[in-house]
């Protein structure tokens, strides 16, 4: 008796429909978010991620209308983020039937976001959502204080936070980040490696293992999930408590009944569905 | 027969609304004291802060009204929070007063795991149980909390184990209550609230 490793499809929407790109760019439609939905639920999915990745003010109703005809399907928890920035937001997402919300850009921007939801709603229903890049180089644009890295960080290896989907870099070590996050009242820490997204080479083990390590709160991986194999080392190797992936769910890539399988198989914990 | 969802304006209300639905029973959402004195039975869902519930039942002046409802016999659901506030007091809130209807405190689970409690679990059962009745023993259901009862006594029937033993699931006479989301946790779950409903209408 252990607590299951989680499984996660996500649904990146444009408000009304599911999208998909590689490297946060290049969409195109990959179908109806409650279809989707009815069939995660029905397939042994442990829980279901919903996020605007426009996250346009005026796209906003159609979203909150999206999550409250999800949430209509669901028998499991549903998380739902993409433009959270006040806690107003974060209660027409919980109103319309998200038991969790997911902020990014705007808990960057001010951190203390993080602190009013948790207070309100509880630490269990905020998600931290961190988007990291590894910097690979050395350069004086990366270090710019020119102290060696291995000095200043946790490990010669640091990744950075990147905000706005993805593409501009918060100078903000990825680490520190989570660790803020977690005192600051995040609940649970959704990591997304902005350099394994959409190429299906599997998750990033470092960084998850890395961020996992450094905080007492339950993190979901994300980014470049393809083969079962992926799911089990990042369970194992990267210390994930849940794994997250969107793509290779929809186009039947992958099957979680059949993932499921197979990481029991593996020895890993998982909630097989009956 | 119509459930009173006690709404005291922090709770999962809507979730556990639509998985009734689902099973085709009739709820109505109150914090009004005259309904929760007619109420035939009542469920009271929770989550987030335990100070949250026991407050806004006190602002509400819910806490005399719920707590005659349930030494009148009218059969109780109490989810998550729900559940926690049945006892005397919680360590996530010290200086408030539960329900003390059943003795002991909630305290927080160790350090030593990951917390909160989050994702799916299964239960230990330590005797016969009403709500669990037609319920695979190895049944996962969906938990999210750092707070428990974890000195569960004679009104546990089932237990789970993250960090220390505590109560997961209590039966006492009319009075029932889970500390996992039986509203998120798929068939299971929904079995769980239908065997309520059934001993509800009994």
């Amino acid at each position: 008796m252990s607590l299951a490793h989680r499984i996660i499809p996500c649904l990146d929407t444009d408000g009304a429909r599911v999208v998909k790109g590689v490297h946060f760019v290049g969409l195109r439609d990959a179908g109806d978010p409650v279809a989707l939905a009815a069939r995660y639920n029905a397939e042994g999915a442990d829980e279901l991620v919903v996020l605007d990745i426009a996250a346009s003010r005026d796209r906003r109703p159609t979203f909150l209308e999206t999550i409250r005809r999800v949430a209509a399907e669901l028998a499991i928890p549903l998380t739902a983020g993409g433009g959270i920035r006040t806690l107003e937001d974060a209660r027409s997402v919980i109103r319309a039937g998200a038991d969790k919300v997911t902020v990014n850009t705007a808990a960057v921007e001010r951190p203390e976001l993080i602190a009013e939801l948790s207070r309100e709603f509880g630490a269990q229903a905020v998600v931290l959502a961190i988007d990291a890049k590894l910097i690979t180089s050395l350069s004086p644009k990366n270090n710019p204080s020119k102290e060696p890295l291995q000095k200043t960080s946790f490990s010669p290896v640091r990744w950075d936070v990147m905000v706005r989907g993805g593409r501009e870099s918060a100078d903000l070590d990825a680490v520190l980040w989570a660790m803020m996050g977690v005192a600051s009242g995040a609940g649970e820490i959704l990591l997304t490696s902005v350099d394994r997204d959409g190429t299906q080479l599997g998750f990033d083990v470092p960084l998850t293992a890395a961020i996992s390590r450094a905080v007492s709160v339950p993190v979901i991986a994300s980014g470049g999930a393809k083969l079962p194999e992926h799911f089990a080392q990042i369970f194992r190797k990267g210390r994930a408590d849940a794994a997250l992936a969107a793509s290779i769910f929809h186009d039947n890539v992958q099957s979680i009944r059949e993932l499921k399988r197979y990481l029991a198989t593996h020895n890993i914990g998982v909630r097989l569905p009956c | 027969m119509k459930i009173t969802l006690l709404d005291y304006g922090a709770g999962n209300v809507t979730s556990v609304e639509r998985a009734l639905r689902r099973l085709g029973a009739e709820s109505q959402r109150s914090n009004s004291a005259e309904h929760l004195a007619k109420a035939e039975a009542i469920i009271l869902p929770g989550v987030g802060h335990y100070a949250a519930l026991i407050r806004a039942l006190d602002q509400q002046e819910l806490r005399a009204p719920l707590v005659d409802a349930l030494q009148r016999g009218v059969p109780f659901l109490g989810i998550c929070l729900g559940l926690q506030a049945l006892y005397k007091s919680s360590e996530e809130a010290p200086q408030l007063q539960g329900l003390n209807l059943l003795p002991g405190r909630v305290s927080q689970l160790p350090a030593s795991v990951k917390l909160p409690h989050m994702g799916w679990n299964q239960l230990k059962l330590t005797r016969s149980s009403r709500l669990l009745e037609g319920i695979t023993p190895d049944a996962f259901f969906y938990f999210a909390h750092s707070f428990a009862a974890t000195c569960p006594n004679g009104e546990a029937v089932a237990t789970c184990d993250y960090g220390a033993i505590f109560a997961a699931v209590l039966e006492k006479e009319n009075i029932f209550a889970v500390q996992f989301h039986p509203e998120k946790s798929g068939d299971a779950g929904a079995k769980l609230l239908q065997n309520f409903l059934r001993l509800a209408a009994s």
